[in-house]
């Protein structure tokens, strides 16, 4: 860990009751779901992490507490410096409260962590789809979700398939 | 069977201003299939007038679930996705993914393949500036240094056929070094590029940089301050624009960018016109690596020697039965990386791009996260577009560079 990075680890873990992990010179720090925004601001104010460089979650189905992990990536300009933050939401009614507030990029980026894993940020100005259409039903990136894939016509069943196939109409 | 689907006003009610719901402004659409918008981006426009009084874009045209798709192919084989995220810095994506996966598996790569990699990174990011600059003027009315711009990108692109036989989809770069040691005609290539190549940036800057009908367009237009552009989570040439000196390549050196000298163009007035300057600067600047590197070129080998991860040449395989089972294997069933997750970021023409991949100790992926800078960047038009003209809003698309490949994923 580089040594610049340890006041803002040590105020995390007082601060929050974080647990810190690292891995080939990455920091990651796990804290409560209930804490992101009040660490997301001392993280911008008082330790100079004024960008969110990368924010996303991971699923880990079929796991249900918790199943998803969100990541939110801080970057410090001024003392070259990256700390990822770690949050764990449950499966049933996934939600996290917004940082918005604090960074700009997370209205765009929650809206794809909401469009990809379905996981509702509370208090976000226009949580609607990003990526995909809105009319679209579920979440791709979810792990029980399957790749999609074209159903093999054969003889016997080519008329079967042909009749549900999305043609264009005239 | 194919569906129209319903969009009320509703729906957007809270996006736009109160008159537009009475009826006093105009809701346009532009794109997505508009050739201001660089590609199928779509933006909502409210306008008064000629005036933009809100701007609400519109993304996904371009999803391909590359994300999703990376999940189910080995680490090897999602190398070849990579080159159609950004298809204008597809080497640069090579890049980024193959570092990801070093840095995952402890990976060495030799430092000849360092070299190269430079290299082509860097013709990649004056390739891509060279489209940027072609089409930015294309948007301003400047038609001969779009037919400049293809002209050189068009010798760069010979390059990348000469070492991997693609001009664009090259996965040239894979983890644990590059495909196959570059031919002999390389060096010659390259040089024989660099040593026109500053003459023609002094060509396109004679036709720009004071062109009264460029500056009226560019001038002022779109500005953004640096906290602003770091609260957007802008990062590459727009934040620089802006006064902020970040340049992963100077701030966190990789691929031995540490022992080139090179400066990073900043300005700080973050309008159109600085953006553009700062590019062209950084076309320089990218001839002075690639010159710097091409001196410095190590011989040897330019692939990892280490046959659990990296295929072992085919001259071996005939003759060496541990070759043959390496070979075997890591084609098949692919080779298996430690439980973890990793970011790593590499300095793409556009700005920070990051590759952030978790394993769950399988020979696949669990999850592969790219932090694309053009999403960032683009996240910061509605802001800059407040007040301006139809017009500027296109050369401030233009100059903000995005690549909807990119932005979509």
């Amino acid at each position: 860990m580089k040594p610049e990075l340890e006041p803002t680890i040590q105020a995390l873990t007082k601060t929050f009751n974080s647990q810190v992990n690292e891995f080939r010179g990455d920091v990651r720090v796990t804290i409560l779901a209930e804490s992101i925004v009040a660490a997301a601001q001392m993280l911008r104010d008082e330790f100079d992490f004024s960008l969110l460089s990368t924010m996303t979650a991971v699923d880990f189905w079929p796991e249900e507490n918790p199943r998803f992990e969100v990541i939110y990536l801080f970057t410090s300009v001024s003392k070259i410096l990256n700390l990822s933050v770690l949050v764990q939401v449950p499966g049933i009614n996934p939600s996290l409260p917004t940082i918005t507030g604090i960074f700009k990029n997370a209205v765009w980026r929650e809206r794809e962590v909401w469009d990809m894993f379905g996981i509702k940020f509370e208090g976000h100005p226009d949580l609607r789809r990003i990526l995909m259409p809105a009319d679209w039903e579920g979440h791709p990136l979810r792990k029980d979700y399957p790749l999609g894939y074209e159903e093999p016509q054969f003889t016997f069943n080519f008329e079967e398939i042909d009749l549900r196939k999305p043609y264009a109409k005239e | 069977m194919t569906q129209l689907q319903e969009v009320s006003v509703d729906d957007i009610k809270h996006l736009v201003s109160e008159r537009a719901i009475q009826g006093e402004t105009v809701l346009l659409n532009m794109g997505p299939q508009h050739p201001s918008t660089h590609g199928v981006l779509r933006l909502l426009l409210e306008l008064d007038g000629e005036t933009v009084v809100s701007c609400i874009p519109d993304i996904g045209f371009l999803h391909t679930g590359i994300e999703k798709n990376m999940e189910s192919k080995t680490y090897a084989k999602a190398a070849v996705m990579t080159d159609r995220l950004d298809y204008l810095n597809t080497l640069g994506n090579n890049l980024a993914y193959s570092m990801a996966v070093e840095k995952l598996i402890e990976l060495d790569v030799p430092d000849r393949a360092q070299s190269i990699r430079v290299i082509l990174a860097e013709l990649q990011r004056i390739a891509s500036h060279l489209i940027w600059l072609g089409t930015t003027g294309l948007d301003v009315a400047a038609m001969s240094t779009f037919l400049y711009c293809f002209r050189e990108r068009e010798s760069i692109l010979d390059i990348f056929e000469l070492c991997s036989g693609q001009r664009m989809m090259t996965t040239y770069i894979r983890p644990g070094g590059i495909w196959r040691d570059v031919p002999v005609e390389f060096e010659a290539a390259v040089r024989a590029f660099i040593k026109m190549f500053p003459k023609r940036v002094d060509e396109y800057e004679a036709l720009l940089s004071r062109n009264p009908l460029f500056l009226d367009r560019t001038f002022g237009i779109g500005s953004v301050s640096s906290e602003q552009a770091l609260n957007f989570g802008m990062t590459g040439p727009p934040l620089r624009a802006s006064g902020v000196k970040w340049d992963l390549r100077k701030a966190r050196p990789y691929s031995g960018y540490e022992q080139y000298d090179f400066e990073v163009p900043t300005r700080t007035e973050g309008d159109v016109y600085a953006r553009y300057i700062v590019r062209i600067e950084e076309l320089r600047q990218s001839v002075k690596i690639i010159e710097q590197a091409l001196n410095k070129m190590p011989l040897g080998p330019v692939r990892s020697s280490n046959h659990k991860f990296v295929p072992p040449p085919r001259s071996e395989i005939g003759v060496n039965m541990e070759a043959l089972i390496h070979h075997f294997k890591l084609w098949t069933e692919g080779f298996s990386a430690p439980k973890c997750a990793v970011y790593n970021a590499v300095e793409s023409p556009r700005g920070e791009l990051g590759v952030y991949i978790v394993s769950d100790g399988g020979p696949k992926p669990y999850r592969i996260h790219w932090r694309t800078p053009s999403f960032d960047n683009l996240l910061a038009l509605p802001f800059m577009a407040k007040g301006v003209l139809v017009a500027d809003l296109v050369a401030i698309i233009g100059s903000v560079d995005i690549v909807l490949g990119d932005v979509d994923r």
